[in-house]
C-alpha cells in the first residue's frame, strides 16, 4: 500500500469519524452538552493551529488571543452595527486579523526567542486594552446579543440555512465548526508540504543561512504571520458567534498561553499536533470538573508530569495512525 | 511634581526586584519563567500567615517567605527544570513547564489560602507629609528603603563572592563556565533558588501595603516581562533600568492621564512596542539574545 494511499484511508477514517460517528453517538448517548465542548475544540484548534505555523519558522507566538479578540471584534461589529450577514463577516475578520498581524508583524518579527514570545505576551494585553478604551467595542460591556448565523444562499439557492430556524443549532455550529477546521488543517498540511514549507523549516532551523541562499525571510516571516493571524481571527470570530457575545475578556493572556500549550502538547513536529492538543487539554479541563477545588492541581500536575514523561509532545509516542500523517 | 518622582521611586523599586528574579532565572538557564508572580504571591501569602496570622515579629515572617520560596526554586529546578532542559530536543518546551508550574502554584495557593484578599497590620503607623508636596505613609518609605538595600545587597552578592562570580560566569557562557571547572547543575540550582527567593521577599514586602490575593500571580508576570524587556533579556542592570522605568511611567501616567480614564497601561505598551520595534534587545541586551 503506498504513502499516498494509507493517507487517504486515514483521512476518510478521520473525516467519517468527525461527521458521522460523533453525531450518532451524541445522539445515542443523548449528552447534547458533548457538542458544544467539540465545537469550540475545532474553534480553538483553528486558532492554535496558527500558532502552530508560528512555531513552524521558529517563532513562539503567545500573542494568538489578541488575534482571536481581533477577529471577534470585527465580526460583531459588522453583524451588529452594519447589519452584515454573519458569513461575509467571517472572511473579513479573518483578513483584517491578517492586516493587523502584518502592521504589527512588520516591525516586531525581527525578534527572535524570548523577545518575540515577550512581546506576543504584551499584544494579548494591548488589544485588550484596547477594546476597552475604544467607543465602538462598548468598553468592559462588550457587544451582546450578537443575533445567529442568518441564511447564505448564492443565486436563490440555500447554501447555508438560518441559524436561528434550526431546531438544533448545536448541530450546525459543530457542523461549521468541524468543516472549518478540516480545511484549515487541510491547507496547513499543504502549506507545510509545499515550497513555502520547506523555506519555513530552513528558517526554523537557521534564518541567517536561509538568508543568505537567496530567501527573502522577512518577506516569509510576515506571510506566516498574517496566515497565523488569519486563522486566530476565523477561530475567534466564529467563537464569538457561538456565545452571541464579545468582552475584552473573551481572549485573554490566558488563552494566549493555552493556544501555546495546545501545540506543545500535541507535539511541535506534526501538523495535526495542535488538533490533538486542543482536545487533550480543553477535554482534560472539562472533565476535571468533577473534582471539584482539586481541579486546577490534578489538571496542573498531569500537565507537568506529561512533560517529563513526553517532552516532545503527545504525537512523539508515534501512534500507527498519525505516524505517516506528521512532519 | 516631587509626589509624582517619590512615587516613581517607591514603585520603581520594588517593580526592578521583581525583574531581578526573572532576569537571573533566564540568564542562567534561558527559560522564560512564566510563574515568577505566582511564587511572588506564594511570598505574599507566607508572610501573611507568619506575620498576619500567627502573629511573630515582621523580620522573620519576611525571612521565611525568602527561605520557603529558595527552597521550593531548588526543588523545582533539580526535579522540572533541569531533567526537561536535558531531555526535550527544543528548548521551548520548558515554557510548556513553566506555564504549567504557574498553574499549579496558583492551585496550591488556591488550596491552601483561598481567593479572598489578604492583608496584614501595619508594620509602622504614621505619613510623612513635607508640605503637602510629598505624602507618603512611613511604611511604604520603609519598603522602599528595604528594596533598594535588598537590591544594593544582591548586586554586591553577584559581584564580590565565589558564588555571586560563578553565577556570572554561567549566565555568560554556559561551556566556557564548565570547562573552568564551575559546577554547573549546583550553580543552576543555586541560581534558580536565588531567583524564586527575590520573587519571595518582594512578596513578603508588598503585602503589607497592597495586600495580597490569587489573582496577582498573572499581571505581576506580564510586567516583570515587560521590565525584563525594556532593559534587555537576561542582563542584571537592565532588570533594574526597566524596573525604574516603568515604575516612572505608571507615577507619571497615573497622575497626569487619570482624567482620560484607564488608558495609562495601554499607552505604556504601546510605547514599549514601538520602542522594542527600533531597538529589539532593549536597553542594554545583547543583540538577538
Amino acid at each position: 500500500m503506498t504513502q499516498s494511499l494509507k493517507m487517504l484511508i486515514n483521512a476518510v477514517i478521520f473525516l467519517v469519524v468527525l461527521f458521522v460517528a460523533v453525531p450518532v453517538l451524541i445522539a445515542a448517548s443523548g449528552r447534547t452538552d458533548f457538542y458544544f465542548t467539540l465545537t469550540s475544540v475545532a474553534l480553538l484548534s483553528i486558532a492554535s493551529a496558527g500558532v502552530w505555523l508560528m512555531f513552524y519558522i521558529g517563532r513562539i507566538n503567545i500573542g494568538q488571543g489578541a488575534f482571536a479578540l481581533i477577529g471577534a471584534y470585527v465580526s460583531a461589529i459588522l453583524v451588529t452595527k452594519a447589519g452584515m450577514s454573519f458569513w461575509l463577516t467571517l472572511p473579513l475578520a479573518g483578513l483584517f486579523a491578517a492586516l493587523v498581524g502584518v502592521l504589527i508583524g512588520v516591525p516586531i518579527l525581527r525578534l527572535k526567542g524570548v523577545y518575540f514570545a515577550m512581546i506576543s505576551l504584551v499584544l494579548t494585553q494591548v488589544v485588550s486594552l484596547t477594546a476597552l478604551a475604544l467607543p465602538i467595542t462598548n468598553g468592559a460591556k462588550g457587544i451582546t446579543s450578537i443575533p445567529l448565523p442568518d441564511e447564505l444562499s448564492v443565486l436563490g439557492v440555500t447554501l447555508i440555512p438560518d441559524f436561528a430556524t434550526l431546531e438544533n443549532s448545536r448541530l450546525a455550529f459543530y457542523y461549521t465548526a468541524c468543516i472549518l477546521m478540516v480545511l484549515t488543517f487541510a491547507a496547513m498540511y499543504r502549506l507545510v508540504n509545499s515550497r513555502l514549507g520547506h523555506i519555513c523549516r530552513s528558517m526554523q532551523q537557521n534564518e541567517e543561512l536561509a538568508a543568505s541562499i537567496g530567501i527573502n525571510i522577512a518577506y516569509v516571516r510576515v506571510i506566516v504571520f498574517a496566515i497565523s493571524s488569519f486563522f486566530g481571527g476565523i477561530g475567534g470570530a466564529m467563537f464569538g458567534s457561538i456565545a452571541q457575545s464579545v468582552y475584552p475578556s473573551t481572549f485573554v493572556v490566558t488563552d494566549s498561553v493555552n493556544f501555546m500549550l495546545n501545540c506543545f502538547l500535541g507535539g511541535l513536529g506534526y501538523v495535526f499536533g495542535p488538533m490533538l492538543g486542543t482536545l487533550v487539554l480543553y477535554f482534560g479541563w472539562d472533565l476535571m470538573f468533577e473534582l471539584g477545588r482539586f481541579q486546577l492541581l490534578v489538571y496542573s500536575s498531569v500537565l507537568i508530569m506529561l512533560m517529563l514523561v513526553l517532552p516532545n509532545g503527545l504525537l512523539s509516542l508515534k501512534l500507527p495512525r498519525f505516524a505517516g500523517a506528521g512532519k | 511634581m516631587e509626589q509624582i518622582i517619590a512615587n516613581g521611586i517607591y514603585l520603581g523599586a520594588q517593580y526592578a526586584m521583581i525583574a531581578l528574579g526573572l532576569t537571573l532565572i533566564f540568564a542562567l538557564m534561558n527559560v522564560l519563567n512564566f510563574a515568577h508572580g505566582q511564587m511572588y504571591v506564594l511570598g505574599g501569602f507566607v508572610t501573611y500567615t507568619i506575620y498576619g496570622q500567627l502573629g511573630l515579629p515582621y523580620v522573620v515572617a519576611l525571612l521565611a517567605s525568602c527561605v520557603t520560596l529558595a527552597v521550593l526554586g531548588a526543588l523545582i529546578e533539580k526535579f522540572l527544570f533541569g531533567p526537561v532542559i536535558r531531555r526535550s530536543s527544543r528548548e521551548e518546551s520548558t515554557m510548556l513547564l513553566a506555564a504549567g508550574l504557574a498553574f499549579l502554584l496558583d492551585a496550591v495557593i488556591l488550596l491552601l489560602f483561598g481567593e479572598k484578599q489578604r492583608g496584614v497590620p501595619k508594620i509602622v503607623d504614621g505619613v510623612l507629609n513635607w508640605d503637602f508636596r510629598i505624602i507618603m505613609p512611613y511604611d511604604r518609605i520603609l519598603i522602599c528603603l528595604l528594596a533598594i538595600l535588598s537590591i544594593v545587597a544582591f548586586i554586591s552578592f553577584m559581584q564580590f563572592t565565589k558564588t555571586g562570580r560563578a553565577l556570572r560566569a554561567l549566565a555568560q557562557d554556559r561551556v566556557a563556565a564548565q570547562l573552568m571547572g564551575v559546577n554547573v547543575e549546583r550553580y543552576s540550582m543555586i541560581g534558580f533558588a536565588l531567583g524564586a527567593m527575590l520573587a519571595g521577599l518582594v512578596g513578603g514586602l508588598l503585602v503589607t501595603i497592597t495586600g495580597i490575593n490569587l489573582g496577582m500571580g498573572g499581571p505581576t508576570s506580564i510586567k516583570a516581562f515587560m521590565m525584563v524587556m525594556i532593559g534587555g533579556a537576561g542582563v542584571i542592570s537592565g532588570a533594574i533600568a526597566g524596573g525604574i522605568i516603568l515604575g516612572f511611567m505608571e507615577a507619571i501616567g497615573l497622575a497626569v492621564l487619570s482624567q482620560y480614564g484607564d488608558i495609562t497601561y495601554l499607552l505604556i505598551f504601546v510605547s514599549l512596542m514601538i520602542f522594542l520595534a527600533i531597538r529589539p534587545q532593549g536597553l542594554m541586551g545583547k543583540p538577538w539574545g
